[in-house]
């Protein structure tokens, strides 16, 4: 009997030392969550999409003539007091910045990089640039295509001296949009600063003067209107903006 | 008299465990990804056929269960109109009910419930020679005439007597085999086609369906048939002894 008790005991210290090993483990590369049930699912498929699926798979690119209409939503002038996402601090400035035509405009690359910046859109233009047609798919079940041109995200970190300790890139834009990505979505290929949609300037409404454009998740992690990145080792509190809100962090699904 | 035989009263046998416990873990994945998938639909309830369908486009069916596709509630801009076709933007001027934050947390994590029951199903089955020997019809059963005669026994109502359990007559093996082995995995592989992350790894699953949208369409329809079978199958229950079937699937015979 006592015997039985020892060998109980021994296997819950030993369930709970293991436990204490994966959550130190994980702190370093486990996206934010709720405790509560729903996020343990949404870090299951996180994890599973990570551990199961080739990280640099492009998504699938379609011709000129694909590109099709297409819904602008969320904020689509952060400059307008009366959007529910309007910033009482950065919103007047995003009035003023459109008003010159973004010649103001910079955005600010900090955190862990070697060099942190500040790139105008001319700066950014003369970067070297990539071209996709590709589709925006909305977590409210609806999708469109255009063509996107922008700066491939990587380049603009590389460009900054980004350091080996980085694990997110987090983004910050005029209205009250934070996001982040992990370091696989944030160097993979076709993530892209877009300053160009179909062949034009990127319309306001679809988040002028530059926005991400995430290919291989849900439309809302591509963040609109930027003005800064930050690269961070781990997450913090402004992360958790999104997951406030009720949305899961990860929309590769 | 296949049929006949089939459905006629034999000793009662009743579930096994394990089929017991597969039985109510998917059946209450299914009600989680049903009334998700509802919640899902009703944030942008119109479906289409291809990879793009959205509020400026025109819809194969629409939902009038809510406000959430109004036309007069946007405003359009031409703002491509040097491209052929002039894709238009749109702006939507109204809030619509969206309760995705949770539904679709709700919905994978249902999703990962029905794929773990649904796998230890089929790995059980195939151990125990359940799904040979219970579940796949067979291949003389599925003369016309024998189809006929099972089909017509149903008519007559001729399962007052059913027994708990296995052996199944011929429709109940068709039944439950196409659920398992048809309506299910077709559920959840045209699911994950709607998973950006997972068509740039696998782009073939959007060749199968003929794009995002058409995947998102035909996993409407595979939902209508699998509802469709629950009604069956309560109806089946309550005609055949609801308490009866009910603590045999509880309590095992």
């Amino acid at each position: 009997m006592s015997k039985r008790l020892i060998h109980r005991r021994a296997v819950i210290q030993g369930l709970a030392s293991s436990a204490g090993l994966m959550l130190s483990g994980c702190a370093e590369t486990v996206p934010p969550t709720y405790g509560n049930l729903l996020r343990m699912g949404d870090l299951l498929t996180y994890k599973a999409h990570r551990l199961l699926l080739p990280a640099q798979a492009l998504a699938r690119e379609y011709e000129r003539s694909d590109i099709s209409a297409a819904a602008a939503i969320g904020t689509i002038n952060p400059g307008n007091s009366a959007e529910r996402a309007f910033n009482t601090e950065h919103g007047p400035v995003y009035e003023r910045i459109f008003g010159d035509k973004f010649a103001n405009w910079r955005l600010t690359v900090e955190g862990s990089v070697a060099r942190p910046g500040a790139f105008s859109l001319e700066d950014m233009k003369r970067m070297p640039s990539r071209t996709q047609i590709t589709r925006h798919t909305c977590e409210e079940g609806w999708s469109a295509i255009a063509e996107w041109t922008g700066v491939p995200l990587r380049t603009v970190l590389e460009a900054c001296g980004i350091k080996p300790s980085a694990r997110f890139i987090q983004f910050y834009a005029y209205d009250n949009g934070v996001g982040s990505i992990d370091m696989i979505d944030a160097l993979h290929p076709q993530t892209i600063l877009a300053y160009g949609m179909n062949g034009r300037d990127l319309p306001m409404g679809h988040g002028a003067p530059v926005r991400l454009r995430l290919e291989t998740q849900l439309g809302a992690k591509s963040r609109k209107f930027l003005r800064r990145i930050v690269v961070l080792d781990e997450h913090d509190a402004d992360t958790f903006q999104q997951i406030d809100r009720g949305w899961a962090w990860y929309m590769g699904i | 008299m296949v049929a006949a035989t089939a459905i006629s009263a034999v000793p009662v046998e009743g579930h096994r465990l394990w089929a017991r416990l597969c039985h109510w873990l998917l059946a209450l994945s299914f009600l989680g990804l049903a009334f998700s998938g509802i919640v899902i639909l009703m944030a942008h309830p119109r479906l289409y056929w291809g990879e793009v369908g959205n509020a400026m486009t025109p819809a194969i069916l629409e939902f009038p269960i809510n406000d959430n596709h109004r036309p007069e509630g946007w405003e359009r801009a031409v703002v491509f109109d040097d491209i052929d076709g002039a894709p238009v933007s749109g702006y939507r001027m109204y809030r619509i009910f969206n309760e995705n934050r949770w539904a679709r947390s709700l919905h994978f994590l249902s999703g990962w419930i029905l794929f773990l029951a649904g796998a230890a199903y089929v790995f059980a089955g195939v151990a125990t020679g359940h799904i040979r020997q219970n579940l796949l019809p067979r291949l003389r059963d599925l003369a016309p005439r024998a189809l006929w005669s099972s089909v017509t026994a149903y008519a007559r109502q001729q399962f007052r007597d059913a027994r708990i359990g296995p052996p199944y007559s011929l429709l109940q093996r068709l039944a439950y085999a196409g659920v398992l082995f048809v309506f299910l995995p077709f559920m959840v592989i045209s699911g994950l086609t709607m998973a950006p992350t997972i068509t740039a790894a696998f782009p073939v699953l959007l060749d199968i369906f003929g794009g995002y949208q058409s995947a998102r369409t035909l996993h409407f329809v595979g939902f209508v048939v699998l509802f469709l079978f629950l009604v069956a199958h309560l109806v089946m229950v309550m005609l055949t002894g609801f308490r009866r079937q009910l603590r045999a699937m509880i309590l095992g015979s």
